[in-house]
């Protein structure tokens, strides 16, 4: 139990760091890189690009192994169906992140930095995500 | 310019072992609203490794935005109403498609999920769109 929470922590520490590092905690990076048609900024497709690089070359040889370190077994979504739910939750979460350039990663890192801004955006992100998951309840 | 893009390689490339550590060691993906969500909702023997996770990231996160100023320095003055509009629809709509960024998008793409493919090109254009509308024709911010 140590370990594996021992190993949650580091890995979120590392998630913070790499999200300061590549500027992605500064929203006008993220508008910039939406705004195709303005003062374009392509920082997030070098960030995107060295995360989803890194996870394409990794993840492989590690669920190749049959089981985590730690855990018994490995829990990756199940779903594979591209549905309704799918793509009107990804719209919506689009419009959320274009309109203030907050994604929940960035928006948690700069609460940890008392960030103002997120002091406004996480409380009504968890405030989105209990309602959704109340009115799928019902 | 290109010091910022090296920044950006390196700090994408920590986003990745990060994900790919905790899947390695806890056989889990590192998908934030998802982490955030099951911390809300808890199921029995799945809540401490989430908080230890989102405490790792608001600690270690601040802690680099404070050492890092003019890279990863937080914007300030954008107005409220929308960023509270907006952390509604990026909570409910993470919610309802079951990932963000990090997760369809580093981890999803990262397994070659079809379904993380469709979610993340679907949040690209809605938010291309979206930024459009509020900076080039409704010029709210």
């Amino acid at each position: 139990m140590k370990r594996i929470l021992a190993a949650a922590l580091a890995s979120g520490a590392l998630f913070g760091v790499g999200l300061a590092l590549s500027g992605m905690t500064d929203a006008r990076r993220i508008l910039g890189f939406l705004d195709i048609t303005g003062d374009f900024d392509p920082t997030l497709a070098f960030v995107l690009g060295g995360a989803v690089a890194t996870t394409l070359l990794l993840f492989r040889p590690v669920l190749r192994r049959g089981r985590p370190l730690f855990a018994d077994g490995f829990r990756l979504p199940e779903s594979s169906r591209i549905d309704a739910r799918l793509l009107t939750g990804a719209a919506l979460f689009g419009i959320g992140w274009g309109l203030a350039g907050y994604c929940p990663g960035p928006a948690l890192a700069g609460l940890g930095a008392g960030s103002g801004e997120a002091l406004w955006f996480v409380p009504a992100m968890v405030a989105g995500i209990v309602l959704q998951r109340m009115l799928a309840r019902r | 310019m290109t010091t910022t893009w090296l920044l950006a390689l390196a700090g994408g490339v920590l986003i990745g072992l990060a994900a790919t550590l905790l899947l390695w060691l806890n056989g889990r993906v590192a998908g934030v609203s998802g982490i955030l969500g099951g911390v809300l909702f808890p199921v029995r023997g799945e809540v401490a490794w989430r908080i230890a996770f989102l405490a790792g990231l608001v600690m270690a996160g601040g802690a680099a935005i404070a050492l890092l100023p003019g890279i990863a320095t937080p914007r300030t003055g954008f107005p409220p109403v929308l960023l509270i509009a907006a952390g509604l629809l990026v909570g409910f709509g993470a919610s309802m498609g079951n990932g963000c960024t990090s997760g369809h998008g580093v981890c999803g793409l990262g397994r070659l999920s079809k379904r993380s493919l469709a979610a993340v090109l679907t949040f690209m254009a809605t938010a291309v769109v979206t930024t459009w509308l509020v900076r080039h024709v409704w010029g709210w911010a």
